[in-house]
């Protein structure tokens, strides 16, 4: 999650106070993650800086929070691109997982026994992420979906290389 | 607590080709069981095993504590009708009925009348928000709105245990996730007890558990370790 980017994105809906972005940031992106104010600000100092938002109209008192940001055509410009370009498809090859089987194989132990938990661990966050499905809103379903669909290939993966560890034995060279 | 489904080293096969070699496995009253594996693993033989549609070569089968694979088909029968329901992949609605005399079937079999039958059926059709579908024939019904169906004629007659095979197998996913809502909030209110066969992770995870069956044996999960 791109804090910045999701913060101008916020700002591209309306100019905001610092602590409007908050609420919001917390509302839809921050998932039991709230963002600290302290990263709000300097953040926002920093778009300032780099010339993606101006400070509008001060309010009245003292603090960061009298200062309403405005999005700029640079930073409207940037969060366009964001939001229409895709994110890189990582195939994942040396993930963590993949690292454990070659390096249990390699080392002698059993990587089925890893996998069947490791299976297992995925299995339960799954029965949490569809609990939450069946019991929170749409934006929290969602969420779960993109969790579930990734947990889902990630399984189909411990699936396959169950069938296949044999053979991944004589490859690693044992 | 006695387990209210049970199989205890439970060995089948066909032919020569051996389906179960010594699966075990239990369910507790109002749990939702997953039993997950490959194709060909022996889910589905050790499914009809325990809804007493398969007798074992050997090993034992228990509803409610009482062997099942002892009794004879026509007990084994009377078992299934009275206290079992099922889905399977594709509704298997009797297309000749109309959708509230599918859903009333297990009733009318049981010997309750038509009307009282039908009566009983239709709130289900409110319940799974499937009402105004209830005069149409499974041909006219969508694939989503035939599994509705099918779980409504499998929960009508309260059953203690439901059996379902690959419940959203011929679902997309969205209309697959619906059915299993349904299914799960319809078991729940109910306190029934649902073994349910699926391959799909996701399914698999509406349950309270899950096992895997691998070469005709079930393993189950090691147990959740405590952070020392």
């Amino acid at each position: 999650m791109s804090v910045p980017l999701t913060l101008l994105g916020l700002l591209e809906r309306r100019p905001s106070h610092g602590y409007d972005l908050k609420r919001d940031y917390d509302a839809f992106f921050g998932r039991g993650k709230p963002l600290p104010f302290g990263q709000v600000y300097s953040t926002l100092g920093r778009l300032a800086r780099d010339g993606k938002v101006v400070i509008g109209e001060v309010g009245p008192g003292e603090g960061p929070d009298r200062k309403r940001y405005v999005i700029t055509d640079v930073g409207a410009t940037e969060v366009d691109t964001w939001l229409t370009e895709p994110v890189d498809p990582e195939p994942h090859l040396q993930t963590v997982l993949f690292a454990k089987v070659v390096l249990a194989l390699m080392l002698g132990r059993s990587a089925e026994n890893y996998l069947d938990t490791q299976r297992a661990a995925h299995l339960q966050r799954m029965r949490e992420l569809t609990e939450i499905k069946r019991t929170g809103g749409l934006v929290d379903a969602l969420l779960a979906d993109h969790g579930l669909f990734h947990l889902e290939a990630d399984l189909r993966w411990i699936e396959t290389t169950v069938a296949r560890l044999d053979a991944l034995a004589k490859e690693v060279g044992l | 607590m006695t387990p209210i489904i049970e199989a205890r080293d439970v060995v089948l096969s066909f032919g020569e080709t051996p389906a179960l070699r010594g699966a075990s496995l239990a369910a507790e009253r109002g749990e939702i069981l997953a039993i997950m594996g490959p194709s060909g693993s022996g889910k589905t033989t050790l499914l009809h095993c325990l809804a007493g549609i398969l007798v074992p070569a050997s090993g034992e089968i228990r509803f409610d504590g009482q062997r099942v694979d002892t009794l004879n088909e026509a007990r084994r029968s009377t078992l299934r009708r009275e206290r079992f329901g099922f889905v399977f992949q594709f509704g298997q609605l009797i297309p000749e009925l109309t959708a509230e005399e599918n859903v009333a079937m297990p009733l009318l079999l049981a010997g309750v009348r038509r009307a009282p039958a039908l009566a009983r059926a239709r709130p289900w059709f409110e319940r799974l928000d499937i009402a105004g579908l209830e005069g149409r024939r499974s041909g006219e019904l969508s694939g989503g709105q035939a599994q509705r169906v099918a779980l409504a004629r499998a929960m009508v007659g309260e059953p203690e245990v439901l059996f379902a095979d690959e419940p959203t197998g011929s679902l997309d996913s969205l209309t697959g996730e619906q059915v299993m809502n349904l299914l799960v909030a319809s078991a729940q209110e109910q306190g029934t007890t649902v073994v349910l066969v699926t391959h799909e992770a996701r399914v698999a995870a509406y349950a309270d558990r899950d096992v895997t069956v691998r070469d005709g044996k079930v393993f189950a999960p090691a147990p959740e370790r405590v952070a020392s």
